[in-house]
C-alpha cells in the first residue's frame, strides 16, 4: 500500500506551534502531532476520516501541552 | 558480505565518507529484496512502527530494545548480540536504519552499532518523514528472519562521553561543547520540548556549550544540509575543529544525530556523544550551570 492524501500544517495549540501531518494508509488516516521546536511527535492517532484522526491528535497535543511550563529565566 | 556502493544520490556535495554510510530512499527502494540488506526502523516506540514500514522492515523501540532502563545505559554486549542474532543480522549485514523524528533514534542505534563495531551500518536520508512524503509504499506486516550468529566487538567509547569527560572537558576547556537542544531548552525556559516530560530539576545548560539545535543540520524535507553548509553552520557557532567535540541533548538521541553529522558528513574524527545529556547534567547536585 502506498500512502495518500499526505498532508502537513502548521498551527498552533495550547500556544505552542505544532506540525499536523497526516495521511491515509488503506482504509485507515493517520495523524501526528509534533512539537516544531524542537521536533519531537506528542500524539498519533488514527481513524477512519481524516477529520476523526486529527481531532483525537490534537485532542491529546492540547492536553500535553498545556501542561509544559515556561520558566522565567531572567 | 555486505552490499557494494558505488555511487549514492546524496543531496548536494558531502564527504566520500557520507558516501558509505548515507543512503537515499530510492537507494533503499532498490534493495528492499536484497538478503545482504537489513532494514531497521528506529522510534522512541513502536507506534509508528505499527502503523506502516517500509516493507521488510524490522521495528526496534528504543525505550525496551535499545536502553537498559535498569542502568540508565546503552544495552549490555550479550543483549545487543541477541537483538542483531534475532533480527537476522550478521556480522557481514548491511544495516539500514530509519526511523521517525527525523531519524534520532535511528540515529542513536546507529551510535550504539558503531560502539559494538557493527561495521556496515547507514542512516536512510530524510528517515520516516520522506520515505512517506514520497509516496513509497508501506507494509504493515512484521517480517520475521532466521537468527543469525552475531559477536558483538570490544565497546569502542571513543565515540561516547561520560560525565567524568565533560566536567574535565570543560574544567581544562580541551573540548567543544554542543547543545543540540531547542533554544528554549538552552535557555532554560522550558525544562523538556513542549508536550513531553520534564526529566531535569532545572533549566539553563552546561558552561561553554555552545547552542546549534540539531535540526539546523536539515533541510525541510529532514536531509542532511550539504557538508558545506553544516560546516559554516558550526563554524559560525563558535566550534573551532580544533578540540574534540561533545555533543549533548536531553537524554541523547538528538545529539546522535548531530554525532552522526559531524563523525561522518563532516568526518570529524573526534566527536562523542555525551548520552547522558541534560537529564543527567541537570540533575547533578552543585553543577555548575549557565542560563539563560
Amino acid at each position: 500500500m502506498k500512502p495518500q492524501n499526505y498532508s502537513k500544517r502548521k498551527i498552533q495549540v495550547a500556544g505552542w506551534e505544532v506540525n499536523v501531518t497526516s495521511y491515509q494508509l488503506g482504509d485507515r488516516h493517520y495523524c501526528t502531532v509534533d512539537n516544531v521546536s524542537p521536533g519531537a511527535w506528542i500524539a498519533k492517532t488514527e481513524g477512519a476520516t481524516k477529520e476523526e484522526a486529527e481531532k483525537k491528535a490534537l485532542e491529546r497535543a492540547a492536553e500535553l501541552l498545556s501542561k509544559t511550563r515556561r520558566l522565567k529565566v531572567k | 558480505m555486505s552490499v557494494q556502493t558505488k555511487s549514492n544520490p546524496t543531496r548536494g556535495s558531502l564527504l566520500h565518507t557520507a558516501e558509505e554510510i548515507l543512503v537515499s530512499t530510492a537507494w533503499v527502494e532498490e534493495r528492499l529484496k536484497d538478503s545482504k540488506v537489513r532494514i531497521v526502523e528506529v522510534d522512541v516506540d513502536t507506534k509508528a512502527y505499527d502503523e506502516g514500514h517500509v516493507p521488510g522492515a524490522l521495528g526496534w523501540a528504543w525505550n525496551t530494545q535499545l536502553c537498559d532502563t535498569f542502568r540508565r545505559d546503552i544495552i549490555p554486549p550479550d543483549q545487543f548480540e541477541a537483538l542483531m542474532s534475532q533480527s537476522g543480522i550478521g556480522n557481514d549485514t548491511t544495516v539500514i536504519l530509519y526511523g521517525d523524528n527525523n531519524n534520532w533514534f535511528a540515529a542513536w542505534a546507529l551510535w550504539q552499532l558503531k560502539i559494538y563495531g557493527h561495521q556496515d551500518v547507514r542512516l536512510m536520508n530524510g528517515g520516516r518523514k520522506k520515505w512517506i512524503e514520497e509516496s513509497r509504499e508501506l507494509s504493515k506486516e512484521t517480517p520475521k528472519y532466521s537468527p543469525e550468529s552475531y559477536q558483538a566487538k570490544s565497546p569502542d567509547f571513543s565515540i561516547r562521553a561520560f560525565l567524568p569527560d565533560v566536567q574535565k572537558g570543560i574544567d581544562k576547556k580541551t573540548i567543544d561543547l554542543v547543545d543540540v537542544r531547542s533554544p528554549l531548552e538552552f535557555t532554560g525556559e522550558i525544562l523538556a520540548p513542549p508536550g513531553l516530560p520534564e526529566t531535569c530539576q532545572r533549566g539553563g545548560h552546561i558552561p561553554g556549550a555552545k547552542s546549534i539545535p540539531w535540526a539546523k543540520a536539515c533541510n525541510e524535507d529532514g536531509t542532511f544540509k550539504t557538508a558545506e553548509e553544516l560546516r559554516k553552520l558550526y563554524s559560525e557557532a563558535g566550534i573551532s575543529f580544533k578540540k574534540p567535540i561533545v555533543a549533548y541533548c536531553r537524554i541523547g538521541e538528538r545529539s546522535s544525530h548531530s554525532w552522526f553529522v559531524l563523525k561522518y558528513l563532516l568526518g570529524e574524527k573526534d566527536v562523542k556523544n555525551y548520552d547522558g545529556s541534560w537529564t543527567e547534567w541537570g540533575n547533578l547536585v552543585a553543577a555548575p550551570i549557565e542560563k539563560p
